[in-house]
């Protein structure tokens, strides 16, 4: 009984954050761009377009639910829904923290721990693409078509690099459970730098990174919805909320794969140096913040600042407040650090998602098989070998 | 509650079969043969072997039924034509000879493992990652490199096939 209810209140919290921040990424993805563009972003729905993702929000969800008459229907509905399933169903298997005793209740910071945890990702990314390759059929249109059929081949094809990449750290920490991972990954080399998988495999990481980029359909390797040639690509005859679905899906999966970035290769929770310094990192970091933006809020270049600057000001100081007040109860403590440090790496991941979106043009199609199977795919298997002969040679 | 779980999916796994056979349009079908895998996938995690589950749902439903779906996709097949109608004699004896087959079957297992016990579901153990590693390099190694070797062989011939020229 008590395991049903604490999972269900996890589950409750877990789908309550991660939608918001799915709605919040979109949001901050515009402003990235548009400041990277050196424009403003979204600026009239409340203070510096916060409540933007609300009003789009509503605005999907009241939208008229267009059906085209030509389109097969079965898989038409079943297309959107499949994608936007199978993309929030792999947060269930991520951890977030350590294990917590909360009212003599010992529990995990996770939904549940598999022991085939990363097989579990890797099975249902590589399932997600019938979403995409439905709805493309299934729309009876040939832009579509034309997006579907490049979505498949795209991820059939950079499955491989990304599931070597992926195979190289496991076989440093000889375990398929993501928890596992992380706990192999705590402590320090020379007493400073973190144990984290990144050092030993830089190249299994960026080959990870690179292959993600392409498995989430995102720029440069956004093929599948290439404006400038296929009007929307796979999505271009949906509407409303059956569009909303594949918008959430593509940043569930981008939240996915910066999440198995971080457990894999980053540590996960594991903070970035030993505990006593790293712990006060948060608190000197908001306070810092909190006390710049409320000097800077006197005098502001823009008249809007001089609201909207002390506001954020007196909010970081506040959340310093809250970490430096944390210290007193061990439990809070270690949630809301283990919470820091994984959230930090997933937000320095998921910006440069957004930067490089900002910055690189988008592949041809011939380039983007070449890249893969020329490039990438040779460089993941000779990062595996050598990290395999790495092992045998050390552990023998 | 395991064994209720064990009927859901046999019997999704036994509609999306029929569903498979009696399907007119390709896609349909081959969607259906993936909701077989992902019922069979499921039906492995039960009984403990993990590693077999997700192996399915990676290499059969993630990765070959996505090719089969794409190469359906590419060459843009359409519904099959309804064969001609079957005579009701024909349908009948049909219906017959496939009651006799199926209890023949039921026979013949019957009758060669008379003494194998129940399925005991989540008691086996020996599913994971880890201890099939070790059965595919130890006892199991011969027929693993004979295996890959013959994945080679296929690899070489597909593009000598598909090459113009050498």
């Amino acid at each position: 009984m008590n395991f049903l209810l604490i999972s269900l209140i996890k589950t409750a919290v877990v789908l309550a954050v991660l939608l918001t921040g799915l709605a919040y990424l979109q949001w901050i993805e515009r402003k990235v761009l548009a400041h990277i563009q050196i424009r403003v972003g979204p600026y009239r729905v409340g203070p510096h377009g916060l409540l933007q993702p609300l009003a789009d929000v509503i605005k999907l969800i009241t939208k008229e639910g267009f059906v085209p008459s030509h389109v097969n229907k079965l898989f038409y509905f079943m297309a959107p829904w499949l994608a936007v399933t199978l993309a929030l169903i792999s947060i269930a298997v991520l951890p977030f923290g350590p294990q917590i005793e909360v009212f003599g209740q010992k529990t995990f910071m996770e939904l549940t721990d598999l022991r085939i945890g990363i097989l579990f990702v890797l099975a249902v990314s590589s399932v997600g693409v019938y979403g995409v390759a439905l709805a493309g059929w299934a729309s009876n249109n040939k832009y579509a078509l034309l997006g579907g059929l490049r979505s498949s081949a795209q991820m059939i094809s950079y499955e491989l690099p990304m599931a070597l990449a992926i195979a190289a750290p496991l076989l440093l920490v000889n375990t398929l459970s993501f928890r596992e991972v992380v706990n192999a990954q705590e402590g320090y080399w020379l007493g400073f730098i973190p144990r984290w998988n990144v050092i030993p495999e830089c190249v299994g990481f960026v080959v990870f990174l690179v292959a993600s980029f392409a498995e989430t359909n995102r720029v440069p390797f956004d093929l599948p919805e290439a404006e400038n040639e296929l009007v929307a690509g796979f999505h271009v005859e949906y509407g409303s909320m059956k569009f909303a679905s594949f918008f959430m899906a593509e940043y569930a999966n981008m939240i996915t794969v910066a999440a198995v970035a971080t457990l894999l290769f980053l540590g996960g929770w594991t903070p970035l140096f030993p505990a006593p310094y790293s712990n006060v990192i948060p608190v000197l970091l908001f306070a810092a913040t909190g006390l710049l933006l409320l000097i800077a809020g006197t005098a502001p270049a823009r008249r809007m600042d001089k609201y909207t600057f002390p506001v954020v000001g007196v909010i970081s100081l506040g959340i310093a407040l809250i970490f430096g007040v944390s210290f007193l109860v061990p439990v809070v403590q270690t949630i809301l650090m283990s919470l820091f440090w994984f959230l930090a790496k997933l937000l320095v991941i998921l910006f440069i998602f957004i930067w490089i979106r900002g910055t690189l043009p988008r592949f041809r199609y011939d380039q983007l098989m070449r890249f893969a199977w020329t490039i990438l795919f040779p460089i993941a298997m000779a990062n595996l070998l050598l990290t395999a002969l790495a092992v045998a040679w050390t552990t023998k | 509650m395991t064994p209720f779980f064990f009927i859901i999916l046999a019997g999704f796994a036994v509609f999306c079969a029929i569903s498979l056979v009696s399907q007119t349009h390709p896609i349909a079908s081959a969607l259906s043969l993936v909701g077989v895998m992902g019922a069979l996938a499921v039906l492995y995690l039960q009984l403990g072997a993990e590693f077999i589950a997700a192996a399915q749902m990676i290499v059969y439903a993630g990765a070959i039924m996505v090719l089969f779906v794409f190469v359906i996709m590419l060459l843009n097949a359409g519904a099959e034509q309804e064969a001609r109608r079957v005579s009701r004699l024909a349908r009948f004896t049909g219906m017959l000879l496939m009651a006799v087959f199926l209890g023949i079957i039921s026979l013949t297992i019957q009758a060669q493992f008379p003494k194998m016990g129940g399925v005991t579901f989540g008691a086996w153990v020996g599913g994971t990652a880890q201890e099939i590693g070790v059965l595919l390099f130890t006892t199991y190694l011969l027929p693993f490199e004979v295996t890959s070797v013959l994945i080679l062989i296929a690899l070489v011939g597909a593009i000598v096939l598909a090459r113009k020229e050498i």
